[in-house]
């Protein structure tokens, strides 16, 4: 294959059969924003994996325990894709992608792909073209895909709009249950893990946040489970690929994931509008000289961004009609 | 063209220095691009996959363990069963300069020897990566076309 060589329609075909080059190719495309037409054509063949997210604080086993759920599931004849994010620095635009380390001994065997992601300026802990990087791998064939978002804080939620699966990673370093009972991260999970279970603290960890969740609200049909693991000794595995099982199977039966899917699929509608019309507001909607003269008079306070910004919208909207 | 700079950096075979690979990592990280860091002990299998995968332009590979006579044919050849040798292949460590020459004539596309700023590493990925490199004869003729026709007009 050429390099450079623009992916065609003809990698499809390809694509869909699970030929690694060209699913690396079509990645790379839509990693580069170039992969719209593409990602149109291959819509109708997704929807059918199961898309996994882990999240949690830098350091906390992620790709560890990524690592150790593919091999289960690649022991059930699975076929698995992981898209592991790592953050892009905001000074220089480069990466160094190191969730691979851990990964090695996998990325041999046939029914798996791995791809590393820069988060490119995206906050909400993945990358703006995951989404659309899960897409290709679910086309690709894959039975399950597994995100693993850069190392995050307690707002970078982002990975909770893209699968249907959220385990939320913890160690006992991570704090108190207060930090448990506060909004954000933890609200996402479906699975918690408390990995490093063999540190110190671990134990108590996992009883506070069983306290904090209890005075949560439920949801109806699924007992959120908090599980102990050591991911590197490949310990408690086990139960966190059973709890994974159960709450696919308690999202099928319930029709929660069907409900779901939809809902962030209208949500992805959204996204796209709303990136278009930014794209639109870049190409200059208001004319050079009036942006001048705005500037001028909301500094000298004659006029105000609030008042402004709602005469512009208002001119926007009428206009496109 | 392509958006970003993506490189593997990868140490194959049995040494453990991997102070150098970390460095040429750090410098092409704040260079702008992206970087896949393997980490240590890697198996030359293990790193050509990975670079098919992640759809990287070049290969760094760190081999100061004097097996280089050894790994970088394999990463070759392995890459050519792939059909992947548009993947450029480049390194470093301590490579006798005979052998530099010998690597460099089956396709190792560039040694960097010890001492090299991290300044030249960069140039040479951004100046070998940049598309395109010499445009084919069938091109040129048909810009020259372009070129003439315009003129007559």
């Amino acid at each position: 294959m050429e390099r450079f060589r623009a992916v065609c329609m003809n990698d499809i075909k390809s694509l869909l059969k699970g030929d690694k080059r060209v699913i690396a190719r079509i990645v790379s495309a839509v990693e580069d924003g170039k992969g719209e037409d593409l990602l149109e054509s291959i819509f109708p063949h997704t929807g059918r994996s199961f898309h996994i997210g882990i999240t949690g604080p830098p350091g906390a086993g992620k790709s560890t325990l990524v690592t150790s759920i593919a091999k289960r599931l690649l022991g059930c004849d699975k076929k698995v894709g992981i898209i592991a994010v790592d953050p892009s620095s905001p000074f220089s635009g480069g990466a160094l992608l190191g969730d691979r380390i851990r990964m090695t001994d996998l990325a041999l065997k046939d029914n798996i792909f791995i791809r590393s992601m820069a988060s490119r300026g995206s906050m909400g802990g993945l990358a703006q073209a995951t989404k659309d990087v899960a897409l290709v791998l679910d086309a690709a064939g894959m039975d399950y895909v597994l995100i693993e978002t850069i190392g995050v804080g307690q707002v970078e939620l982002d990975i909770a709009q893209v699968c249907d699966t959220t385990i939320v990673v913890l160690v006992p370093e991570s704090g108190d249950s207060i930090q448990a009972m506060k909004a954000g991260l933890l609200e996402i999970a479906d699975i918690m893990v408390v990995n490093k279970g063999d540190r110190e603290g671990s134990e108590r960890l996992v009883s506070e946040l069983k306290f904090a969740f209890e005075m949560r609200e439920k949801e109806a049909g699924w007992d959120l489970p908090i599980l102990k693991t050591t991911a590197i000794k490949d310990e408690g595995i086990e139960e966190l690929v059973l709890a994974l099982e159960s709450h696919e199977k308690h999202l099928t039966k319930t029709g929660k994931l069907e409900q779901e899917r939809k809902k962030k699929l209208l949500l992805r509608m959204h996204e796209l509008i709303e990136r278009r019309i930014r794209v639109h507001l870049q190409k200059k909607v208001i004319p050079e000289n009036e942006i001048k003269q705005l500037m001028e008079s909301m500094y000298k306070r004659q006029l105000n961004p609030y008042r402004v910004a709602k005469k512009i919208a208002r001119r926007i909207i009428r206009g496109s009609r | 063209m392509r958006g970003k700079i993506r490189v593997l950096v990868g140490k194959p075979g049995l040494d453990g220095h991997d102070r150098g690979a970390k460095v040429v990592a750090a410098a092409l990280r704040d260079a702008g691009m992206e970087v896949i860091y393997t980490g240590l002990h890697q198996t030359c299998e293990s790193i050509v996959e990975a670079a098919v995968q992640e759809d990287v332009q070049v290969i760094g590979l760190s081999v100061l363990s004097g097996a280089h006579m050894t790994i970088f044919p394999k990463v070759l050849k392995l890459l050519k069963a792939k059909k992947a040798t548009d993947i450029l292949v480049i390194g470093g460590g301590i490579i006798p300069i005979d052998d530099m020459k010998k690597l460099q004539r089956i396709g190792v596309r560039m040694l960097f020897g010890p001492g090299t700023p991290t300044s030249e590493i960069v140039d040479w990925i951004r100046s070998n990566t940049s598309e395109p490199k010499k445009p084919s004869r069938r091109a040129k003729r048909s810009v020259k076309k372009r070129v003439t026709k315009k003129r007559k007009k």
